[in-house]
């Protein structure tokens, strides 16, 4: 613990103004994850497991993309859109098949995903750590604000997350196509007697779940490491932020994500072997008070 | 009652006679691992199988026992039969507390808020580093101090004390769920209103329980530090918790013996799968598909299930020849 080393990163604008941006990455990444994650389950019912897997794939899919190509807008198409083709595979094929069973069983099928998933990156792409690098257009000085110097890849990524959780807000409540999916969420069979595909809208919804976890695996893959198993941090991580922000809600994992990434930037100068730690009391509190959520549907 | 008791008796013959009759060291060990694992999976069922309440941070409690039994034994003021009494205790302490919190969440969140506080234990193993070594888990070994006349340095001592002390647990969890109380916590798993209106108070039996499994848990842990002579964070980490359910899962959680048979399953699948192939994650993902997409249940459940309809068919045969020998007797 070092409670002076935070009080004194609080008291200079610089030093705030660095882990600020930091707590910003960190958050809209795990935004990223973890409303793909709150959307499945809130219309879909079914957690997710092997989502941090598929954003390890994302990371993988945007670093050979980039290697052939050159290009980071390719990069990340290439994650988001093999990741989302992917999910909507995997959803059609096995996920399908559990729907309204015990979650033990969904929870299983994931589980053997991740295994699976993983042995498949470390065959294909290696055991070793790999970067990708930065890309050229973002290889500029760092902005400086107040004294604190930002990256400018960190500027394109909040900005870019920033926009794409907009879109989804956007998307889901003020759309057609979100209204269908709300009114998925809350009777499916209703939804189904009154004409509508809900097979398809469940394989879409899947698949745009898995397009997020691919697109921040991507925009992750060029200031992150590599490596087989990279989705089990984020995956636990995301889970944190699904359950405090409340289940199925987007604007709750935006929040939450953010407290996360804020709790972990600061955190890492105050108590840096108590992050996790901090995270999981924080998960607990949350659940003892208002076990929703801070703005998920109240249960029963 | 007693048909249990002959059963145990006969387990433990088989588990001491299997090493004199194979007297392989890797026999041995494997066993030892069977039987700590088996504890962690068994008792994890009593919350899973026979109450429905899916626990994700069961391994908390078989990190409290390991850590709790090998910080008395560094201390050198009690001996083994006191440090696991003790251990136990701290840990059914500890499930109290915890368990009273979480009992009053259901179906996922109950999940949710276990994992929550196993990884804040974790954590706090992590990051206690002068009690317990954090990531290097507890250093210089525990002790063994000979107790009663009887020397747990020796490895074959070792083994019998293992295998003794794991088939008085399991006796004591098969009354448990063969008495009144194990039958009400099948109800609250298959009905928990109807519980309630016939007056059991749910909480209070979950709870009950919750502490009653715990500290079974923990009895798990404290046989693997004996052994291996260690604790390590990793005991209390999600993925040891996931490894549970997954034995429970595979090996089936209506019957009492089935996360054992899962236990068995799993520890040969990861001894044998990592010496003849690399590909270890590709080979079990598989298994668990087949398991989960092809049998939908445990093995142990699937073989029972087979036997049973295997019955109602014969008896079914049965019934129809005999109606048919009254038929002809009729008409004759």
């Amino acid at each position: 613990m070092d409670l002076q080393a935070l009080a004194g990163c609080l008291a200079s604008a610089s030093c705030v103004v660095t882990q600020a941006s930091t707590g910003l990455i960190v958050g809209m990444l795990l935004f990223l994850v973890a409303s793909g994650l709150s959307l499945i389950f809130g219309v879909l019912g079914v957690i997710n497991f092997a989502h941090g897997a598929f954003y390890m794939l994302g990371a993988y899919f945007a670093l050979t993309a980039y290697g052939l190509t050159g290009s980071f807008a390719l990069a990340i198409a290439a994650g988001a859109l093999g990741v989302a083709a992917f999910g909507v595979v995997f959803e059609r094929l096995f996920i399908s098949r559990v729907y309204g069973r015990d979650i033990l069983m969904q929870l299983l099928v994931c589980y053997a995903f991740i295994l699976i998933l993983d042995d498949a990156v470390r065959t294909i792409w290696g055991a070793e750590y790999q970067m990708m690098g930065m890309p050229e257009a973002f290889a500029l000085p760092p902005v400086e604000i107040a004294g604190g110097f930002i990256p400018g890849y960190y500027l394109f990524m909040i900005g870019a997350s920033f926009v794409v959780a907009v879109l989804l807000w956007y998307g889901i409540n003020r759309t057609r196509l979100g209204k269908v999916v709300r009114a998925a969420a809350l009777n499916p069979q209703m939804v189904a007697a009154l004409g509508i595909n809900t097979t398809l809208l469940y394989a879409g919804v899947f698949g745009v779940g898995s397009l997020l976890a691919g697109m921040a695996g991507a925009l992750a893959a060029p200031i992150r490491t590599l490596t087989p198993g990279m989705g089990l941090s984020i995956l636990i991580e995301s889970f944190i932020v699904t359950v405090i922000g409340g289940m199925g809600s987007i604007v709750g994992a935006f929040i939450a994500a953010l407290l996360i990434g804020f709790t972990r930037s600061f955190g890492s100068i105050g108590f840096p072997l108590f992050v996790d730690g901090m995270m999981f009391g924080l998960m607990a509190l949350v659940l003892i008070v208002k076990p929703s959520g801070l703005l998920g549907r109240p249960i029963l | 009652m007693l048909r249990d008791i002959i059963l145990a008796a006969a387990a433990l013959a088989v588990l001491l006679l299997l090493p004199v009759l194979i007297p392989h060291p890797a026999l041995r060990d494997f066993i030892v691992y069977v039987i700590a694992y088996g504890l962690l999976a068994m008792s994890l069922n009593l919350l899973i199988g026979f109450t429905g309440l899916v626990s994700f941070g069961h391994a908390a409690y078989f990190a409290s026992g390991a850590y709790g039994f090998g910080l008395l034994m560094q201390s050198g003021l009690v001996s083994v039969p006191v440090a696991m009494l003790a251990a136990v205790g701290g840990t059914a302490l500890l499930a109290l507390a915890i368990g009273a919190i979480c009992v009053r969440l259901q179906e996922i969140y109950f999940a949710f808020i276990t994992l929550a506080f196993q990884m804040f234990i974790h954590s706090v193993i992590l990051t206690w580093v002068a009690l317990t070594g954090g990531d290097q888990g507890l250093r210089g070994g525990i002790p063994r101090p000979a107790f009663l006349g009887i020397d747990l340095n020796d490895g074959r001592t070792l083994y019998a004390f293992c295998a003794v002390v794991f088939v008085v647990c399991l006796l004591i969890m098969r009354q448990i769920v063969q008495s009144p109380f194990g039958y009400t916590l099948r109800m609250i798993r298959d009905n928990p209103q109807r519980a309630n209106f016939v007056g059991v108070n749910v909480r209070r039996v979950k709870l009950a329980i919750f502490v009653i499994a715990s500290s079974m848990a923990s009895i798990g842990g404290i046989v693997l530090a004996l052994f291996v002579s260690g604790a390590y964070p990793d005991f209390a980490f999600w993925t040891t918790s996931g490894e549970a359910i997954f034995m429970i899962m595979l090996g089936g959680s209506q019957l009492f013996i089935g996360p054992l048979v899962g236990t068995v399953m799993l520890q040969a699948l990861n001894h044998y799968v990592t010496i003849y192939t690399e590909h270890h994650g590709m080979v079990l993902g598989t298994v668990i598909l087949i398991f989960v997409l092809g049998l939908r249940r445990g093995l142990a459940d699937w073989v029972y299930e087979w036997f049973q309809s295997r019955n109602t068919r014969r008896m079914a045969v049965m019934a129809a020849a005999q109606l048919g020998e009254a038929k002809h007797d009729k008409l004759a």
